[in-house]
């Protein structure tokens, strides 16, 4: 101890000793310490990382150039109006180099093509992380307040998300998350209000249970809520991962509560029970094309069919059998909004169909399911599981009220602030993270989580992620000039007795008229100045194939002769497009000169027998409609109209504007409307 | 990890340390190796790839289906309990990495690439009984532009330029007389360079003296469209696409 004293006195001594000898050595550490400033700066990463730009283009054919488009120094994307003040191309110096394609090296790698500029938008907009940062671990991991670390790649569409609400080419897995959004039910719990202010709404179609005693057996509610992907595995129905008593508490309510359907339906359903005849149920079930809506297993286990209704594999083990013969009669007096037609069966191919569908059954399912008789305190504890766990918030159940806001709002769900998340131990402090654990194991957050457990695949998780990280806060404060509204589905709801005929066969299904309803077929909306009147009576007596690759087809309803030249009036007079100028078309009669000219060009110049059959025994093409009897089909207007431009009469449609000159149009018109099918003519040669 | 990032919060005041600090992070984040957990049961001479090999992801995404390797003995009989590991590029990630095969003779992955668009050269890698035998596997990943590309592709090109037909759509390959090449056929269309491609999309087949068969996009689809489709391609093409490049003259 009193060593080391006598060594720092001497050492002080000879320090400071002397005032002169003091004076150097204070100037000395001034200047140390002066010194540490720019030392800092220049041996700092953003510097090292422009030394090694620069010597990486040190050898490179074209360094001159690039070595001319460096700039020493940090710098900044500055964009005001986006609340963008990105310093990442100081490191990042390479973005915009094509030349320097090949380097893989970060980060010195060029950009790759995107439809937007760096300088327009900067980077963080979609990338995440901090603008603002010149090392590199603060921009890209930093966790303070308000900061989030950089977005994995395979979220990135996410980025697009927050300004395009509409659905882009090039972004599969935000377009499948955001329609996963709506048709898994999630926004019927947690709400979400986009940016331009509209509410996200649910595509799916969750069944009233009010009458559900009348569709269904309490051993089937019971088997279906333990575990709903056991009966049909395409649905989106969760397991809430109920004990067996909750199950049949729950059961016991919905079936106690059941009301009867009024009146007529029993009666009006109730068909003598016919012996199940395989191959006329067979063929009745194809005619009637149920496999455009309804999914079936095939032997191999894969599902056949569309997912608009739901799965058909085992419905014989769900369904009574007079309600499946009144719903089939007519589904609209049991569910008022559902998007099955009216098919106006005969009570004949009812019996037939419903023998048909009541044989597809497993009868391993829900054979060992027997409950006993409930009690009054057990139905009470049913009814206080289905408020507590939401089930009337998709579901229209007797004596629960559709609970608002069950769930938390999820509008800005990608910017919750991190110290507000609880997550689970071990795992990476991060938005999304959180959000694909709590899709894949909601319980896994705690027992009292309400969440139900969904069956997704990684992929569709990815998705959901995906959709979700696009609600940030900056998307809400984007200028609006920027925001690409979604197409919004419009309530156009036709008028008159047509209108509720269309409602009855469920047009909107399957095709969009005005901006309502399905993809699955054509657009109607003009389909009054396409067709002749002739045509669409027959069509729609029985609609035969136009395009013969298609899969899914147009059933056939058993209109009556009234109805049917009802819809077809309506049609003709309502769907009429007002760009389509019957003065400009030829007129019906053309010159056989012009009617042999446009053969020349349908099939030589513009080769449109690759895609369309004119001729059955030659043309193969199959890819646009079968064209045999387009003149006894079409009208004149319409097809030289089509042919000038088909995107401005159907948006997105297949066929290319191959930008046919006035006469050509006119010739292709002409051969075009001198075909009229086989008798029409073979009658004229 | 507290440690090692106090760690690396005294080492940035001095700078100079930055890169020792950035090492040692990285050091943090790496997941405990599991290859040397393992203890290989057997050991096989050859390794084939079962399925998962040739597949066409996007950046950053796991590919659809798992990548399957099986461990063979010199007669071809698969080897249940041999030790497999995976490598790849940086940010390939497999899960599980490293694992031994299964009662088949076969060790499953699923595997995510990495943020770059292009081609990953995959190895798998098994000890062997003399000498470690390698396999290598190639998947693609497709980045914003290519998967736009792909999308264009499947709406207006796919349905007569892919020979293959899906229960969602049938192909009109067959029906042309004429046929047209798949996007993936590289033995033809490495030969074309973009701008020939990007005219014969624009103006249809006469464009270059080929058949009217192909219809002219121009009016269709937009310039980046077709950048898209062509980057698309590329991306898919089998054999691989080699860009000429631009050749500079040296100093």
């Amino acid at each position: 101890m009193r060593l080391i004293r006598k060594y720092l006195s001497s050492a002080w001594l000879a320090l400071f000793g002397d005032p002169v000898r003091a004076f150097g050595v204070v100037s000395l550490i001034l200047l140390v310490v002066l010194a540490i400033a720019p030392a800092k700066d220049h041996f700092s990463q953003w510097r090292g990382y422009q030394r090694q730009y620069l010597a990486l283009i040190h050898d490179r054919g074209d360094a001159i150039s690039l070595r001319r488009r460096f700039q020493p120094g940090i710098h900044q994307i500055w964009l005001p109006d986006l609340g963008v003040v990105d310093r990442c191309t100081t490191c990042h110096l390479a973005l915009k180099e094509a030349s320097l394609a090949d380097v893989g090296q970060q980060p010195f790698r060029t950009h790759p093509a995107i439809p937007h500029s760096l300088d327009g938008f900067g980077c963080v907009i979609c990338h995440g992380g901090q603008g603002t940062a010149t090392t590199v671990v603060e921009a890209h991991h930093s966790k303070r307040d308000g900061e989030e670390p950089i977005l994995p790649t395979r979220y990135i569409e996410s980025g697009c998300g927050q300004c395009h609400q509409n659905a882009l080419p090039g972004t599969p897995k935000l377009n499948l998350g955001r329609t996963m959004l709506r048709r898994y039910g999630c926004v019927h719990c947690h709400a979400i209000t986009l940016p331009d202010g509209t509410k996200l709404v649910a595509t799916d179609h969750p069944p009233s249970l009010a009458h559900i005693a009348d569709k269904t057996t309490r051993e089937w509610i019971y088997s279906w809520l333990k575990d709903p992907q056991a009966y049909a595995a395409s649905t989106t129905m969760p397991d809430f991962k109920l004990s067996d008593a909750d199950a049949s508490d729950i059961s016991a309510y919905l079936v106690s509560t059941s009301t009867p359907m009024a009146g007529d339906v029993a009666a009006a359903g109730v068909q003598p029970r016919s012996n199940p005849d395989a191959t006329a149920g067979a063929s009745l079930y194809g005619e009637s094309f149920c496999s455009s809506c309804h999914a079936v297993q095939n032997a191999a286990g894969n599902l056949v069919g569309g997912d608009v209704g739901p799965e058909l594999t085992r419905i014989g083990n769900k369904v009574k059998l007079e309600w499946l013969q009144a719903w089939l009669q007519n589904p609209r007096i049991y569910d008022a909004t559902t998007p099955m037609p009216h098919f106006r069966f005969t009570p004949q191919q009812i019996a037939i169909l419903s023998g048909f569908l009541q044989a597809k059954l497993d009868s391993d399912y829900a054979s060992n399911v027997h409950l006993d008789q409930a009690n009054a305190s057990q139905i009470a504890h049913g009814r206080k599981l289905i408020a507590g766990l939401g089930c009337a918030a998709c579901h229209e159940i007797n004596g629960v009220q559709k609970p608002e806001n069950f769930a938390p709002e999820l509008s800005t769900i990608a910017s919750k602030p991190l110290a507000q998340i609880v997550f689970l131990p071990g795992m990476e402090h991060t938005v999304p993270r959180y959000i694909v654990a709590k899709i894949r194991q909601p319980r896994a957050f705690g027992s009292s989580v309400k969440m139900p457990q969904f069956s997704l695949t990684a992929s569709q998780t990815d998705a959901l992620a995906t959709a979700l990280l696009a609600l940030t806060n900056r998307s809400r404060s984007i200028p609006d000039n920027l925001r690409v509204a979604a197409i919004q589905e419009t309530n156009y709801q036709p008028a008159g007795h047509a209108g509720k005929l269309m409602n009855e066969l469920a047009c909107f299904s399957c095709h969009s008229i005005n901006g309502r309803g399905g993809e699955m077929a054509p657009d109607l909306s003009w389909e009054g100045s396409a067709v002749q009147r002739q045509w669409l009576m027959e069509f729609l007596k029985n609609p035969n194939t136009l395009r013969p690759s298609l899969i899914r087809r147009m059933p056939r309803f058993n209109l009556s002769e009234d109805d049917d030249k009802e819809l077809t009036d309506y049609i003709l007079t309502v769907y009429q497009s007002p760009s389509i100028d019957p003065e400009l078309a030829p007129t019906a009669a053309s010159s056989p000169e012009i009617v042999e000219h446009g053969r020349q060009l349908f099939y030589s110049k513009y080769a449109c027998q690759s895609c369309h059959i004119v001729d059955t025994k030659t043309d193969k093409g199959y890819i646009g409609p079968t064209l045999t009897q387009v003149g006894s089909r079409l009208t004149a207007p319409w097809v030289y109209a089509w042919l000038r431009n088909p995107q401005t009469l159907r948006p997105g449609t297949t066929e290319p504007n191959q930008n046919l000159s006035d006469d050509d149009a006119r010739a292709l018109t002409a051969f075009l409307m001198s075909l009229k099918g086989p008798g029409g003519r073979e009658a004229k040669q | 990890m507290m440690k090692q990032s106090a760690a690396c919060i005294a080492f940035r005041s001095a700078a100079w340390l930055a890169f020792l600090a950035l090492s040692f992070l990285a050091g943090c984040r790496r997941t405990a190796p599991t290859a040397s957990e393992l203890k290989a049961t057997a050991a096989g001479t050859a390794l084939v790839e079962s399925s998962g090999g040739h597949q066409v992801g996007a950046t950053g995404t796991a590919l659809n289906d798992p990548l399957i390797v099986q461990v063979n003995d010199d007669q071809g009989t698969a080897v249940p309990g041999a030790l497999v590991e995976f490598h790849g590029p940086a940010g390939v990630n497999f899960d599980p990495a490293a694992m031994l095969t299964d009662s088949s003779g076969q060790a499953t992955t699923a595997v995510t690439l990495g943020a770059i668009a292009g081609r990953y050269q995959l190895s798998a890698i098994t000890p062997g009984k003399s000498r470690p035998v390698t396999l290598e596997i190639v998947e693609t990943a497709l980045g914003f532009q290519e998967r736009l590309g792909s999308s264009l592709a499947d709406k207006h090109c796919n349905r007569c330029h892919d020979p293959e037909s899906s229960p969602e759509r049938v192909s009109n390959y067959d029906n042309l007389e004429v046929k047209p090449h798949p996007l993936t056929d590289g033995n033809t269309l490495n030969k074309m360079s973009d701008a020939d491609l990007t005219s014969i999309i624009l103006h249809g087949g006469p464009a270059l003296n080929r058949s009217a068969l192909m219809p002219p996009y121009g009016n269709t689809l937009s310039a980046g469209d077709v950048r898209a489709l062509i980057a698309y391609a590329r991306a898919v093409s089998d054999p691989p696409y080699q860009p000429a490049g631009t050749v500079y003259a040296r100093k």
